[in-house]
């Protein structure tokens, strides 16, 4: 059992360059036919700064360091026994290649069903810019099978 | 791309669905790279079976990437107000996802017009994969 303490929990936040590259491999990794998403003509023509990340991408820019499993570790659950339950994103602004974008999740909730066979844990993550501007929010439920 | 127009649209109306090819090992291969998301219950099959799943599978956000083509594809991204998925069952290798979208309500909020899209990733046999919502700014 995930212990319920960890409600409330901070973790860490992170800080991620937004790499054009990496938009690019993940246009062509889910097989994106907008070429908005990774010719930068494209991106430019459209109105676009720079290329932009696509509306899940922020989920992607919290896995972006060294340990990307860390906060699993840190509540003591096995990584095999995980599973993505639900995802929300709010939008308040663009995320776009260059920008350096800084996550920080919260822990909100943890609770069970079936008499503890299954556990969800509920992360709420900001998503700001390098200009303290907050892009987004992620809402991420996570379902461990005990 | 020009916004669809508030007075156009209807309840009811269905978005143009998007049709993806059969998911591969080698698709969740570089999803894993191109997502961040190393866990190695969706590459490697010896971890996957030391955790009790018969295989890999697809990671969830993937077909959430995919729903999320089907959005952009009706309206810009600048347009997207909120966009959330439940992943209610497991996405498994060769299921082809078809994405689907609904309106189901039309709106003013902020004193902006906006849609509610009831959202569906479905495989080949109609089973629902990932069910989920958004909302969308539209013209006025």
């Amino acid at each position: 059992m995930i212990d319920r303490k960890f409600i409330g929990h901070r973790f860490a936040p992170s800080s991620v360059e937004v790499e054009k590259g990496q938009l690019k491999f993940f246009a062509l990794a889910t097989g994106t036919t907008d070429p908005v998403y990774f010719d930068e003509a494209a991106a430019r023509q459209a109105g676009h700064p720079a290329l932009p990340a696509p509306p899940t991408f922020a989920f992607s820019l919290g896995l972006a360091k060294p340990d990307p499993f860390d906060w699993i570790k840190e509540l003591d659950i096995d990584l095999g026994r995980v599973l993505h339950g639900e995802q929300k994103f709010e939008y308040f602004g663009q995320i776009y290649a260059g920008d350096v974008i800084t996550l920080q999740a919260e822990v909100v909730d943890i609770y069970d069903k079936k008499n503890g066979a299954l556990e969800f844990l509920v992360q709420r993550t900001t998503v700001t810019n390098q200009r303290q501007e907050l892009v987004g929010v992620m809402t991420s439920s996570t379902v461990v099978r005990n | 791309m020009n916004l669809p127009n508030f007075d156009s649209v209807q309840v009811g109306d269905m978005l143009p669905p998007l049709q993806k090819p059969p998911i591969t090992r080698h698709t969740l291969a570089l999803f894993c790279g191109a997502s961040n998301d190393h866990n190695p219950i969706h590459v490697d099959i010896d971890f996957a079976r030391a955790a009790g799943m018969p295989d890999v599978f697809a990671h969830g956000m993937l077909s959430m990437a995919y729903l999320g083509q089907l959005l952009t594809h009706w309206v810009p991204q600048s347009a997207l107000r909120s966009f959330a998925v439940r992943f209610s069952s497991i996405t498994q290798l060769k299921d082809s996802i078809t994405c689907q979208g609904r309106i189901t309500e039309k709106f003013v909020d902020n004193g902006e017009h906006r849609a509610r899209i009831e959202l569906k990733a479905v495989n080949q046999d109609n089973d629902v994969k990932l069910i989920g919502e958004a909302v969308v700014a539209l013209g006025h």
